[in-house]
């Protein structure tokens, strides 16, 4: 319960801070909505290239994304000097972890939202009929990459080279992650069943599981000084 | 200790020597490029055990703070790091004659150049960390994750490619039942297996000594 | 709070030493603290004050020796040690984009308490920051941050105080505040260690001064036995052996 209790102050702190400063989201916003003028601009005077690069191109926008904003997600507790004092305040530090997981969590939510939004508007992208299993694979990625962007975010916020180190610690970590959520992003878009996905689903749930059981479990040292 | 493993490392390369480049049959189709394989696939495994090694010693070090656990997880990761580039470079230059190109997105040159970024990554870690305790703690974690992954990235490339290739560019030779290829290549690995365990005692003396004159 | 002033002190140092990277910054450091005792950490700038501080709040792990808090080693049992010491450092640990109000529902509710606002105002009120409550703290002054970061201390209602430079930067009233308070903690049996590099008035709250130079500690003598220049001398004197 106090657990509980715990990761829920620290989601409730960050949605807060975040709510009043609008730093992060607005960054991640804005550069969703640049990115799909890129994607336009670099590929979109071939209709059916365009369609066929599609789910790949879902899930960089939202992948570069949440780089932005995985990264920073640390860099407000360095900031604000709060650090020391999340260590120093007893009880498990798991739950600083889940509490800036869910927040991330809810983060790549908003941005999956945006890019999904536009590129159904703007490059003319059915979801419609896919949208349920394309849920289910969302889930199940976006807590992959919470999982690791958020173990590596909190080693990152301390180096004095961290736009560079995170995403060279982060990608390659991700490279299982986001193989299985693109093919299973393609297979959906293309009309078919959530069960020729059934072996991609079952490496997310996995991946997914190592991820975060190894973010509880270390978690401690990252936040010692 | 060091030295007699030395002697014997140094042995093991040589006979592996003779093994690939005399003993072992010439391959029909390729010719002796083919040969290359007797240091690209031992390579391989001999970094896999360096991960292996470099995952046991990480949690060791978290668990214990014992800096003999963060200099052997170092120096594994360094001759596991080492022989993977020499696994990714074998196998371009394996690929070069034989299909046409220096690199092909194939399962097993792809998963080995992912784990490459991943350890290097580990080492970076290390060296942008402003104290040296601390980047210890935190290269572990890398390790720790990077070695859970694994799996996770052999099984998602295979998958990968196996959509959209038929699964025979870096197949070791025609006949993998050939029972001499299968025994040259375990003489080679045993050869380079010994040769990484020379490096990683020496690389862990290296930094033990570092630590202790400092301390 | 325990109003004990038993025989075991309350922080007990043995022989720490700790190194980054090639240098030692503390180098066999032995201190003892009673209950109800307040000792002043002095020391030139750099000398490894803020070290020994962060060990003993269990933030970085000493190279070698021991550091107790309240009968808990601060390496092997770091959460007992938690809950007894409450470290008022150079970070105030608050954030700035909060109110002085959300900022204790956030510590109280992260230390797996149930938020009581009544107590929390309660607690504003004992700092004198009740009428500041729904202000964010990006605006306040360095005293009143300084205020602040003990009421969220305080909520845990540690044994131990750990201070940093806790005079620094504040104006007449709040250094007046503070010394009041830092008195009533230490009445109540509280014990405190306090790190500064000057040597005005801030020390007469300190029963005792101990004296850190080079990594080591040099005197440990009551308050008073010394004037401020005998102290000045001390700093420059051990330096200058050591060059």
């Amino acid at each position: 319960m106090r657990f509980v209790r715990r990761t829920w102050a620290v989601v409730r702190k960050d949605v807060l801070i975040e709510r009043r400063t609008k730093e992060t989201v607005n960054a991640v916003v804005f550069f969703s909505v640049l990115l799909l003028f890129v994607f336009e601009f670099t590929l979109g005077a071939d209709r059916e290239r365009l369609a066929a690069v599609l789910p790949g191109l879902l899930w960089l926008a939202v992948l570069l994304a949440a780089l932005l904003g995985l990264g920073r997600t640390f860099v407000l507790e360095r900031e604000n000097d709060c650090w020391e004092a999340l260590l120093l305040t007893p009880g498990d530090k798991g739950a600083v972890y889940v509490g800036k997981l869910a927040g991330n969590g809810l983060l790549m939510a908003l941005v999956e939202t945006i890019v999904l939004l536009l590129f159904t508007l703007f490059l003319n992208v059915d979801v419609a009929g896919a949208l349920p299993g394309l849920l289910l694979v969302l889930a199940l990625g976006t807590v992959g990459i919470a999982a690791v962007g958020t173990l590596f975010g909190a080693m990152t916020a301390h180096v004095r080279a961290r736009e560079l180190l995170f995403p060279v610690l982060l990608l390659p970590a991700l490279v299982p992650v986001l193989l299985a959520i693109v093919r299973s992003t393609e297979a959906l878009l293309a009309g078919e069943s959530l069960g020729t996905v059934d072996h991609w689903l079952k490496l997310l749930v996995a991946a997914d599981v190592i991820y975060v059981v190894a973010g509880l479990l270390t978690f401690d040292v990252l936040l010692e000084g | 200790m060091m030295r007699s493993l030395g002697i014997v490392a140094a042995l093991g390369v040589v006979v592996a020597g003779i093994v690939a480049f005399g003993l072992a049959p010439r391959e029909v189709t390729q010719g002796n490029v083919q040969r290359i394989m007797y240091v690209h696939v031992p390579a391989i495994g001999v970094a896999y055990l360096a991960f292996i090694l470099v995952f046991v010693a990480s949690i060791t070090y978290l668990w214990t703070r014992a800096p003999e656990a963060d200099h052997i997880a170092h120096a594994a990761t360094e001759v596991g790091v080492l022989f993977l580039g020499v696994n990714i470079a074998t196998g371009a230059i394996w690929g070069k004659p034989t299909w046409g190109t220096w690199w092909t997105w194939d399962a097993r040159l792809t998963s080995a150049a992912i784990l490459f970024v991943v350890f290097v990554g580990y080492l970076l870690v290390r060296r942008m960390t402003d104290d040296h305790e601390r980047g210890a703690r935190f290269a572990a974690v890398v390790g720790i994750v990077g070695a859970l992954n694994i799996p996770l990235v052999h099984f998602s490339v295979y998958w990968w490619r196996a959509l959209h290739q038929p699964p025979t560019f870096l197949k070791p030779g025609p006949a993998a039942a050939s029972a001499s290829i299968g025994w040259s290549l375990l003489v080679c690995f045993a050869g380079l297996a010994l040769l990484g365990a020379y490096f990683v005692t020496k690389r862990y003396a290296v930094l033990r000594a570092h630590q202790q004159a400092s301390a | 709070m325990v109003a004990a002033t038993g025989p075991d002190p309350v922080i007990r140092v043995v022989g720490v030493r700790k190194v980054f990277g090639l240098a030692p910054v503390l180098d066999g450091v032995s201190l003892d603290v009673h209950g109800g005792e307040t000792v002043g950490l002095l020391g030139p700038n750099g000398t490894g004050k803020t070290t020994l501080l962060k060990i003993l709040a269990t933030v970085i792990r000493p190279t070698r020796g021991t550091a107790r808090v309240a009968g808990h080693d601060c390496v092997r049992e770091p959460e007992d040690v938690r809950r007894e010491v409450g470290l008022l450092a150079h970070e105030s640990h608050l954030y700035e984009d909060l109110t002085a109000m959300e900022n204790l529902v956030f510590w109280q509710r992260f230390a797996g308490e149930r938020v009581r606002n009544d107590s929390l105002r309660a607690v504003l009120e004992e700092v004198e920051l009740d009428h500041c409550a729904d202000l964010r703290v990006r605006t306040f002054s360095a005293g009143m941050k300084r205020r602040l970061s003990l009421a969220r201390l305080c909520l845990g209602r540690p044994r131990v105080l750990l201070l940093d430079e806790p005079f620094s930067s504040l104006d007449q009233r709040a250094r007046k505040w503070l010394e009041q308070y830092l008195q009533d903690f230490a009445a109540r049996g509280g014990a405190i260690l306090m790190a500064t590099h000057a040597f005005g008035a801030e020390l007469d709250v300190a029963d005792r001064l101990v004296i850190l130079v080079s990594g080591r500690l040099i005197v440990d003598a009551p308050r008073g036995t010394m004037t401020a220049d005998e102290i000045h001398r001390f700093y420059t004197l051990h330096t200058e052996e050591a060059s």
